[in-house]
């Protein structure tokens, strides 16, 4: 029966036009069309070939995961409902319909092509699959077009300075792939309505294209079904490869670039690219240059994210620094680097030789130091496109040519000379277990003094008057479930989390390795710490150290073997809201342990920032030099921030972090919030709700 | 352009707490970390930039200890093209007129179109760069803002005076200026700059080389002599505002009321 369907018209490779047959040109349109997309595709990987070295095959197992879960399962799309639904429903009817496409291609000159498993009754359940696909994205992308052109929503939008709008490219896009599956529809429905007229039962499953195609061409003779089915398949023909060779020119490229973008992502969180992967930091010394300052410097998969970006504008949506107007949006980031590449390498015509600088060219030096490295624009990219490393390797550029701003260098300098960046004496960096000379003495390790657990406070928590209180409140709470610690005093330095991730690589491996020393002198069997970024650095960003614990970790630990039990206090009664650090929640995965802290004091009430909680928690402004850097801003991260927790209803933020803590009472003060709302760091909290500290009170 | 420029290592105010030494003979030393004086780095990355501009070439030069090595290495990190150490025991307790005098020697070694000093050191008197001038007998600008290379071998500069006001100058070249903070962004070092300037050589010049009569500076030479430090004792009438923010400045606008400061 099926050979009846299928022989009720004469086939496209089968006609002929002006006694030419058809079949040689739908035989041309497809060389041609393949030609020329493999031109393209040449074109657009030479840029990849002279980047930088970038190994990503290891740890196969863990990319087809990815793949499987951020590609093919479309795990991130559904963050944003709407889009996210409509965009599911699209790319699997291009999965769906993939297929069809090529099948359609090899029957405009090849008379009788099928492809292995689709006849019989795989080919039957197909054909009802396929069909009901072309139905769906259809409807969706009609939804997407009213979305993007009547609804508009703001993610979409492009700042004047920036150029166009982008609408008319994604429109086209929707409107070729409406034509793609109209036609198909129409190729079909000709047929089947032919094949009814020559009596062979054929019936549409209802209510999909096909089925309204059937309903439209009803009633229409044999040689005008012919015409419509000559038509449409030429028609889809057509499409098809222009389609094809239009997706490399733009952001539609991401339909042939996800994939392998997906399986080459960053599989480790929290930690930043080596300044060139393949040099030992032995020779880092031999470089000429450090980081990117052209766009060859970029490694090949840096440039393929540029060439995948949907232009979704999600990254920028939940960029801090976008939401307060500093120069910054990783979309832009991306779109510009995209831009530039394709002028740099153009389709025809020569290569453009010039080596034209990007920062100061596409990119401003502001827009990078905006950049607090919050992960929230990696989290949520559903292409794997990340930002930080090349921020990161944008920065070392920078500070290789000596571009630092001025507020940067001075706290550089005083790290360099002093290990913290006030610039303050390495002699008074224990200064803040002076506060507890009198309940017990804080041990300084050393090759002297061995330690089991060493406690690494931080520069912040070290000096600054206000975070000498986590400190101190870390010791009392370390003592009391009984951990035996000491800190190393002077012989701390930094632990260079930002300095890396501003750029300053040398300084940081000097901090490094100073600390790494001091860390392997004291003896110490592992690490404790409140400080994200100290946590982060010693877990991520140093080796061959002792494992190392945030104290939320230890605590909640300690909570679930009984080691630690909290009492009534001064928050019992309070409603108090709890601010993911990013390096503890999005860069580190420790989304629960701090709430499962906050929760074990009995009687308190947390309640969370609806939408903006866990690993999409808003940043507070960024820690470590991200406190010196004086951005251009409409306004302070860190009020952004205070609004969610004021709409949460909580009189109280618990964070886990010094300069969060930082950052949100500043904020507080600023948005005039401080008489409403108070904000204490978890150490301090757990201190207030030690049985010991109560019956100090009671006794007091 | 041939360019001098004067640096000096002094203890960074900014990242040491000074304090004096109990006889007031000196700060103490023990804990002090070291960098190149603020207004120096300014002068060197203006000499920089003019030279990127107009072409020559920068030399960095310092009288002080073997420590003012790595000064001098910061600033060949920046972009200075050579740099020479003055440093000689007979050097050692030289007044301003004494430094003057050494660097008016090395800067006579060569011929230079531009002097450049620091407007004044984080631990001195602003008293080197007019005296330097002056041993030279070159024209001088000091608090220099801005400068501009004009046709004819001349210079425009701007020096900052009262209230933030400019005043242009045209000066002839050869000439020495002082330098003022802000005239221009200095560049950043880091330690992998220095680190890379390792294989420059940076010459040691004594007083044979500088052919220096050593009499004439140091102590021997020196007609100011440093008697004596202290710190201020903390006087009276501050008075610190007490209550919560709005009582505050309550309290501070009926005090300006009072006084007339406003109406």
């Amino acid at each position: 029966m099926l050979n009846k369907i299928d022989n009720a018209l004469v086939p496209p490779a089968g006609t002929a036009i002006l006694g030419m047959p058809m079949a040689y040109v739908y035989l041309l349109i497809t060389c041609a069309g393949i030609c020329l997309f493999a031109y393209i595709l040449h074109k657009r990987l030479r840029p990849l070939l002279l980047a930088a070295p970038d190994p990503r095959l290891d740890r196969i197992g863990e990319r087809i995961g990815k793949v499987a879960r951020i590609w093919l399962g479309q795990w991130r799309q559904p963050r944003y409902l709407l889009a996210g639904i409509i965009h599911i429903f699209i790319f699997a009817g291009f999965i769906i319909l993939g297929l069809r496409s090529l099948q359609l291609i090899l029957m405009g000159f090849w008379q009788g092509a099928s492809l292995p498993g689709l006849d019989g009754s795989t080919g039957a359940a197909y054909n009802l699959v396929k069909d009901y696909a072309a139905t769906w994205v259809f409807v969706a992308c009609i939804i997407a077009a009213v979305r993007r052109g009547v609804f508009r929503p703001a993610r979409y939008q492009v700042p004047p300075s920036l150029g166009k709008d982008h609408l008319g490219e994604a429109l086209l896009v929707l409107g070729l792939i409406c034509a793609l599956v109209v036609s198909e529809s129409l190729f079909e429905a000709s047929l089947q309505n032919a094949a009814a007229r020559s009596g062979a039962a054929v019936s549409a499953s209802p209510l999909t294209l096909l089925w309204a195609g059937r309903l439209i061409l009803g009633g229409l003779g044999m040689p005008t079904l012919q015409a419509v089915n000559s038509l449409s398949y030429f028609s889809h023909e057509v499409v098809f490869f222009f389609f094809l060779c239009f997706l490399p020119l733009g952001k539609h490229f991401h339909v042939l670039t996800s994939l392998f973008n997906v399986f080459f992502m960053r599989l480790d969180r929290g930690k930043v690219k080596p300044v060139r992967n393949g040099v030992a930091e032995d020779q880092l010394d031999d470089l000429p240059e450090f980081g990117v300052s052209k766009l060859e410097d970029f490694t090949w998969k840096h440039i393929l994210d540029f060439y995948t970006c949907a232009d979704c504008g999600r990254c920028s949506d939940r960029c801090p620094a976008n939401r307060v107007n500093r120069p910054l949006s990783p979309r832009f980031l991306t779109i510009k680097a995209r831009d530039h590449v394709c002028a740099q390498y153009p389709l025809w015509g020569k290569t453009a030789g010039a080596e034209q600088e990007l920062v100061g060219g596409i990119y401003s030096d502001d827009e990078l130091w905006s950049c607090t490295t919050c992960g929230a624009c990696e989290q949520e990219c559903p292409l794997g496109i990340e930002y930080i490393d090349k921020i990161v390797d944008l920065r070392r550029g920078l500070v290789d040519l000596g571009r630092v701003p001025q507020s940067l260098q001075k706290p550089l300098g005083a790290l360099e000379k002093r290990g913290n960046p006030w610039g303050k004496s390495q002699r008074n960096r224990a200064d803040w277990a002076k506060a507890l000379a009198e309940e017990f003495a804080v041990t300084i390790a050393g090759p002297k003094q061995p330690v089991e657990t060493l406690y690494f406070v931080g520069s912040v928590s070290s000096y600054d008057e206000r975070m000498q209180r986590i400190a101190q409140a870390t010791a009392r709470v370390l003592r009391h479930v009984g951990v035996k610690f000491g800190v190393l005093g002077k012989a701390e330095n930094d632990g260079g989390h930002e300095v890396r991730r501003f750029g300053e690589e040398s300084l940081f491996l000097a901090l490094r390795d100073a600390n790494t020393e001091a860390i392997l002198n004291s003896g110490a069997s592992r690490i404790v710490t409140a400080d994200p970024h100290d946590y982060n650095a010693l877990k991520n960003d140093y080796r061959g150290i002792p494992p190392v614990m945030h104290l939320s970790q230890l605590l909640s630990q300690e909570l679930e073997r009984g080691g630690l039990a909290l009492e009534q206090g001064p928050y019992a009664d309070k409603t108090v809201v709890y601010h993911d650090p990013c390096y503890l929640g999005r860069h580190n995965g420790l989304y629960d342990e701090p709430r499962r802290v906050i929760d074990a004091i009995p009687g308190i009430r947390r309640v969370e920032m609806e939408g903006n909680c866990r690993d999409r928690s808003f940043c507070c402004g960024g820690g470590g030099l991200a406190l010196f850097y004086e951005p251009e801003e409409e306004q302070r991260i860190g009020v952004v921030r205070v609004s969610m927790a004021k709409q949460s209803g909580a009189q109280v933020i618990v964070t886990a972090c010094p300069f969060c803590l930082a950052n949100i009472e500043d904020a507080l003060k600023i948005a005039g919030l401080d008489q409403k709302i108070e904000v204490i760091d978890l150490m301090e909290l757990v201190e207030q709700h030690l049985p010991v500290a109560r019956r100090a009170a009671a006794g007091g | 352009m041939e360019i001098l420029v004067c640096v000096k290592k002094v203890p960074d105010p900014a990242e040491n707490e000074i304090a004096v030494r109990r006889d007031g003979s000196d700060i103490d030393r023990d804990d002090l970390v070291y960098s190149v004086n603020e207004w120096d780095n300014y002068a060197v990355e203006e000499a920089i930039q003019l030279v990127e501009e107009h072409g020559g070439s920068v030399t960095v030069v310092s009288v002080g200890d073997e420590e003012s090595d790595e000064i001098i290495r910061r600033e060949l990190a920046m972009g200075a093209d050579a740099g020479k150490l003055l440093d000689d025991e007979a050097f050692h307790y030289s007044d301003g007129r004494g430094v003057a005098a050494i660097l008016a020697h090395a800067a006579r070694q060569a011929q230079y179109d531009l002097i450049l000093t620091g407007a004044q050191a984080e631990d001195a008197a602003a008293q080197v760069g007019g005296m330097l001038a002056a041993m030279l007998d070159l024209p001088y600008a000091s608090l220099v803002v801005r400068v501009e290379v004009k046709e004819g071998d001349k210079l425009e500069i701007a020096r900052e005076i009262d209230g933030g006001n400019l005043e242009i100058n045209e000066i002839d070249l050869p000439c020495a200026l002082s330098i003022q903070t802000g005239i221009n962004e200095p560049r950043y070092v880091g330690i992998r700059g220095i680190r890379k300037t390792a294989s420059v050589e940076v010459p040691v010049l004594g007083a044979a080389e500088l052919g220096l009569d050593p009499g004439t500076v140091g102590r021997a030479g020196a007609k100011v002599r440093k008697l004596d430090y202290f710190v201020p004792e903390l006087g009276q009438g501050a008075e610190i505002l007490q209550g919560s923010r709005e009582e505050i400045a309550d309290q501070l606008i009926a005090r300006l009321r009072g006084r007339g400061v406003i109406q």
